[in-house]
């Protein structure tokens, strides 16, 4: 007889989750799913958390993944908010659309994406064009942009990432080098960089900013990156908020339709004052006028 | 008969369970070619046999899997070129050598090295293995072949020591004792005849422990690089198979050119890692009949 027990109870689960009614699943719903970006996973994670002991009945979880991957989950309805550092592709829309998802987008924050180098680099500045012509492996060697006689190794990102997406749509404008090293995500880029005397690699601004002095971090060099006009540093706030570095861009949230009452409110949050100061705390930018004007009108106030 | 029926349901229910492996097993081949044949209405077969793989390309995608089947090759080759002495001379030492009271205490330790996850073994491969082969080849940076091969052939030397210890101590004593009374020392007896007479059983554990790196993923998307570009030799980063298939599965929409092929690749390394471990199942099944039979 005892024997018998211990196998009901192997088998008791597996039946019990099987017979689960549907309607017993639901509460789930009450969870918000964000899912998404690598560049927005820690920052909206701590959004999260504040807003968390604000609201005590709100849950909130989010993963990471990359923006691609959030994207698809919100395509496949299973992510409340898909976090994404690029805008949503036309191929990804009719997509939606044949799911019967219909893609709300929100701008919560801003990036000044920041190319970064090993301190001991001479270079200190290059131009977007530059820039595009060592991603896609045409520069191979530091000493053709004026630095040391060395090849450039490149770090970049797997085509998963935003990040990947809009850095070679604005910056690399064909296909990236095949010699590029695709990492996981930001941190390992910063990772790398600081171990590799001839590396180059691009991450969002919340990975080299010093939370405490708003300077790069120790262990790596942000390049000025310099477009049609003078280079610029993403750590430099006139050029942030002048508008003028080159790799200003919005980073999204995207929600099936406009979100729900559960769902709006940790937006507005995001997009208070006291929402701001964490993203900026947290080593982004606030949302600019343009934007701002944007997310008003849809959101109302 | 009440209890005579019983037994046979719990009979039937035990075939069932032991039927089930069976099932999944050609459930995910079926899976494998169905969902990868579709591709071929958008992709020459002839495009899988070129280098370059660039399914979301800026303009023009690309399908070719070479480089990664030669990342897989040439990772697993070099790990399996670390784990095979290093497995069969712990596995020798372990088994002749060892008092009892310190094999007691190594084995479960090589045991253990197998459960380590391998998103540990990855981390270490990043901040460990991969700035010390750095340092001490002169390369820039340690995210290459070379590291992966060290990475993987740390995570198959368990499989590979298990199964050759346990070969070795099935070699009958009368093989050693008769070698020994010809008068060869202890370390004749070992190479010239423990290991020779267990030698099917040592490819086996070393076909195990290829089949265990040649699926292996996490490991090798951490710490080799990811680089599409085909690999010139050790000091290149690679993209194996598995990392392919781990990066871009994600976020691949449903049903395209780009999802089929990612299929296609599944099911070579099926076909791959399954031609390896029913090999090595063949020499081991060989092996115990000639030890016991």
């Amino acid at each position: 007889m005892k024997k018998h027990s211990i196998f009901l109870c192997l088998l008791l689960p597996a039946i019990v989750s099987c017979g689960r009614p549907a309607s017993e699943q639901q509460p789930a719903a009450a969870t918000i799913q964000i899912k998404g970006s690598d560049t927005e996973l820690n920052l909206v994670q701590r959004l999260a958390e504040q807003y968390m002991k604000k609201a005590p009945d709100a849950r909130i979880s989010v993963t990471g993944g990359g923006s691609g991957t959030g994207i698809a989950a919100l395509i496949n309805k299973s992510a409340d908010i898909a976090n994404s550092s690029r805008a949503m592709e036309q191929s990804e829309r009719d997509q939606a659309k044949a799911n019967g998802v219909d893609p709300w987008e929100v701008v919560f924050a801003m990036d000044g994406l920041s190319v970064i180098v090993h301190p001991s680099n001479s270079v200190a500045s290059l131009s977007l064009d530059q820039l595009g012509r060592i991603y896609r492996g045409e520069i191979k060697n530091w000493k053709e942009v004026r630095g040391p006689d060395a090849p450039i190794s490149l770090y970049g990102r797997q085509s998963n990432s935003g990040t990947f997406v809009y850095f070679r749509k604005t910056v690399v404008k064909g296909d990236y080098s095949t010699a590029m090293k695709q990492m996981n995500g930001n941190a390992q880029i910063v990772e790398a960089v600081k171990s590799d005397k001839s590396g180059i690699g691009y991450v969002g601004l919340g990975y080299i900013k010093d939370r405490a002095t708003g300077k790069v971090i120790s262990g790596i060099k942000a390049l000025t990156l310099g477009g049609p006009g003078p280079a610029l540093s993403p750590l430099d706030p006139t050029s942030i908020s002048s508008g003028k570095y080159p790799l200003l861009r919005p980073l999204f949230h995207y929600t099936n339709g406009k979100p729900s009452v559960t769902v709006l409110n940790f937006i507005r949050f995001e997009l208070s004052d006291e929402g701001q100061s964490i993203v900026e705390h947290e080593g982004f930018l606030r949302v600019n006028e343009e934007y701002q004007k944007q997310n008003s009108s849809k959101i109302g106030s | 008969m009440r209890s005579l029926t019983r037994e046979t349901l719990i009979e039937y229910l035990f075939a069932a369970t032991a039927l089930l492996a069976v099932g999944i097993l050609a459930g995910i081949f079926l899976l494998l070619f169905t969902e990868g044949i579709p591709v071929f209405r958008y992709v020459r077969a002839g495009q899988f046999f070129s280098w370059n793989w660039n399914p979301n390309a800026y303009d023009q995608p690309d399908y070719g899997i070479l480089s990664q089947v030669l990342s897989t090759l040439l990772v697993t080759g070099g790990a399996l070129a670390f784990s095979i002495p290093i497995g069969i001379g712990a596995a020798a030492y372990l088994s002749e050598i060892a008092a009892p009271r310190t094999r007691e205490f190594i084995k479960p330790m090589v045991e253990l090295l197998a459960g380590v996850p391998s998103v540990v073994i990855g981390f270490l491969g990043i901040v460990v293995t991969g700035p010390w082969l750095a340092r001490s080849l002169g390369t820039s940076n340690g995210l290459n072949a070379l590291n992966g091969s060290l990475l993987l052939g740390l995570m198959s030397l368990p499989t590979i020591v298990t199964i050759t210890e346990d070969a070795l101590r099935a070699v009958p004593t009368e093989f050693k004792a008769a070698s020994l009374a010809l008068g060869a020392n202890r370390l004749q007896t070992l190479v010239r005849v423990t290991i020779p007479s267990a030698a099917t059983g040592v490819i086996a554990a070393c076909m195990l422990g290829m089949g265990r790196a040649v699926g292996e993923t996490m490991t090798v998307l951490m710490a080799t690089g990811n680089a599409l570009a085909p690999p010139q030799g050790f000091l290149d980063s690679v993209r194996t198979m598995t990392a392919t298939i781990a990066i871009e599965l994600g976020e691949v929409p449903f049903g395209t050119a780009h999802y089929h092929a990612l299929f296609v690749i599944g099911f070579v390394l099926f076909i791959f890692t399954f031609l390896v471990n029913s090999i090595s199942d063949l020499i081991l099944l060989r092996f115990q009949r000639k030890m016991h039979g």
